[in-house]
């Protein structure tokens, strides 16, 4: 076992060691005695940064076998569906699966469990998977823990995939830790970068510590490498119009697939609509002439799949509901997207939203304080833009219907 | 019913900065609390007592310190707690740390139901508790929502899917991992601070495991490994757009599609 070993000898200050690690591990006892407590990370960040000499990372003296890696090969994506309807995450991790393996000369899996789903199948070979392997029971229909993961299992044992890519939905994150625990290997949750190098190791690259830091990450003696990925995060690649790649059906004796969760009902979720919640939010400001122009607003918010909120003013008014508020005498927001149409951009207001990932800002004065805190600053009357913004996005959705 | 709670100790402040010349993490060592996903399981623990009855033991891995979680799950009325602790755990990734918490389990006792937070504000990985669940070899949900019914031999749940809500009838022993808000958790009692004020808190380290194989902890037992840690890009691009109105709604709909959100 791999182990840290303080050299006293080296160690002028015991403080500087103290001080330096990030996890509150070295700690000084009553009579000066440094000893590193188990809140230790093994970040070894003591060994680097530390006095030279004080601590020692001392190898295992019989180090693991080594993983033989040209015996797994291929990057499989785990095709995410609820009843056959597939998740677009799915076609995102195809495209950066294609892309990765074509890098290392390797094919690309589409691991396909469910019932009734030959059609779904055959769509994805329209995005680059070499094979689609498909597990079609009746036990497999809907999600269920146990079946799935036994299925995913047979799977890896029979394709040896060097890497798996899973979406990071409510099924992802609940399967493909136990798919990880099952195969002992290492999992990486939400990445935001993958990179496969020649040596066909997986880069992890994801936020930590609530997205303050980057964690490079790597699955350097394990094989599979898993890992999970957001919806959106990669580029789904185009449908190419001809298929390509072919279908391969695996089964499992149903005394596999049993399960000790059962099924009882499946029921419409509530409508929860609250701008705190909201990925997109269209922001009405005081540049609103009449009420009835937040149709127009709404109509745009609907559009982008969002919801319509505003500024103080308009629900003194009483024109909007209070709950729409953002400020800080309202609801802070931390949406993906948000576009104020009309906002000023009063400090009360921004406290409320400047943690938005993508800020556009329209707005006819050019020293609006909103455009201190925008990324995007549109310097034009709203009721110049939004008008031909939301004909430009209804033609887009009319075109993707064809 | 004998019921576990997975809790942990998190820093109290998720704001952690890199100094970009020397790399090293800064971080508010001394401020930490319960992990705030893991009231929620507690509460979860507390109303199904109340219901079937049963008793609630709490386990936590960490340095010694992480005691106080464990004390403040006292306070809120657990019954008993262990701590899984021991410098050989150090530097332990999801399967590690799952694989040590399922051997702390198994030395801790026999349970029926364990219950999980959604995820926890520093690892923010969501997936310690399925990885249990596999150890142990029970099934296991996540986002749970809703407990609405507890027999002897099983419960009745709601969980949260991306359109719908599937209710389904799990077998004990389970796991269980609940969504923030299935129930608004309870503030620490004094009295029952003072109540617990003796009470032990069971301390395991790797010789009181089943597996005593240190290579399948810590470090050790790691398959992933973090090569190196950085500030993230910071989003401080800044344009201005000064065209008619129809460009300017061309020019946002571009953008709009590349940064995907159309």
């Amino acid at each position: 076992m791999p182990e840290l070993i303080l050299h006293p000898e080296y160690i002028e200050d015991p403080q500087v060691l103290v001080d330096l690690c990030p996890f509150g591990a070295m700690e000084l006892d009553d009579q000066g005695q440094l000893s590193i407590s188990p809140a230790c990370k093994m970040c070894r960040l003591c060994v680097r940064k530390g006095p030279k000499g004080a601590v020692e990372f001392r190898e295992d003296e019989t180090p693991k076998p080594a993983v033989d890696k040209s015996a797994w090969k291929g990057i499989a994506v785990y095709v995410d569906h609820v009843d056959g309807d597939i998740h677009p995450v799915t076609y995102e991790l195809i495209g950066k699966a294609r892309e990765m393996a074509d890098r290392i000369h390797q094919p690309v899996y589409a691991l396909f469990l469910g019932h009734d789903i030959e059609a779904q199948a055959r769509e994805l070979l329209h995005y680059g998977a070499d094979q689609v392997v498909v597990y079609d029971e009746p036990e497999l229909a809907r999600f269920a823990i146990e079946p799935y993961t036994t299925a995913f299992e047979d799977f890896i044992h029979a394709f040896q995939p060097g890497s798996i890519l899973v979406g990071a939905t409510t099924v992802g994150r609940q399967l493909a830790p136990r798919v990880a625990a099952r195969m002992h290997t290492g999992l990486t949750a939400d990445c935001t970068i993958l990179e496969m190098d020649e040596q066909t190791d997986l880069s992890q690259i994801r936020p930590a510590f609530g997205g303050n830091i980057m964690a490079h990450i790597k699955t350097p003696n394990n094989r599979p490498q898993m890992a999970t990925v957001r919806y959106k995060i990669m580029n789904a690649p185009e449908r190419m119009p001809q298929e390509q790649g072919e279908i391969l059906h695996r089964q499992l004796p149903s005394s596999k697939l049993s399960s000790r969760i059962e099924v009882l009902d499946i029921v419409a979720k509530p409508r929860e609509e609250s701008i705190e919640n909201a990925d997109v939010l269209v922001v009405a400001g005081r540049g609103v002439k009449k009420p009835e122009d937040l149709e127009m607003l709404q109509k745009l918010a609907d559009l982008l799949g969002g919801q319509l909120a505003c500024t103080r003013p308009l629900v003194e008014a009483g024109v909007m509901d209070a709950r729409t508020q953002i400020g800080l005498s309202g609801r802070t927001v931390r949406p993906k997207l948000i576009i104020t149409c009309g906002v000023s951009g009063a400090v009360q207001f921004t406290a409320g939203m400047n943690h938005a990932d993508q800020i556009f800002a329209i707005n006819t004065d050019p020293e609006a304080p909103i455009f201190k805190t925008a990324n995007y600053c549109l310097v034009q009357d709203l009721y110049e833009v939004v008008p031909a913004l939301i004909d430009r996005l209804e033609a887009r959705k009319g075109a993707a219907h064809v | 019913m004998n019921i576990l709670v997975c809790i942990k100790q998190v820093p109290a402040s998720s704001k952690v900065e890199v100094d970009p010349v020397t790399g090293v993490i800064k971080r508010d060592g001394a401020s930490c609390k319960m992990n705030p996903y893991d009231l929620y399981a507690l509460e979860t623990a507390f109303r199904i007592r109340e219901a079937a009855g049963g008793t609630i033991h709490v386990i936590s891995m960490g340095p010694g310190q992480a005691a106080d979680v464990i004390r403040e799950a006292f306070a809120m009325g657990a019954d008993g707690g262990t701590l899984v602790s021991d410098r050989r755990f150090g530097g332990a990734d999801v399967l590690a740390t799952s694989y040590t918490l399922a051997q702390g389990i198994r030395a801790a006792g026999d349970f029926d139901l364990i219950l999980c937070g959604k995820q926890t504000t520093d690892g923010d990985t969501a997936q310690v508790g399925s990885e249990i669940a596999e150890w142990l070899g029970i099934p296991s949900v996540a986002n749970v929502r809703e407990i609405r019914e507890v027999t002897d031999e099983d419960l009745t749940i709601a969980m949260d899917l991306p359109e719908e809500i599937e209710i389904a009838r799990v077998q004990m022993p389970c796991l269980l991992a609940v969504d923030k808000d299935i129930f608004m958790p309870r503030l620490p009692s004094y009295v029952r601070k003072k109540a617990a004020a003796g009470r032990k808190i069971q301390v395991l380290s790797l010789d009181d495991m089943e597996d005593k194989d240190p290579s399948h902890y810590g470090l050790n037992g790691s398959p992933t490994q973090v090569v190196r840690i950085f500030p993230p890009d910071v989003n401080d691009e800044k344009e201005t757009w000064t065209e008619p109105g129809d460009i300017m709604a061309a020019h946002l709909t571009e953008k709009l599609a590349e940064l995907k959100f159309i």
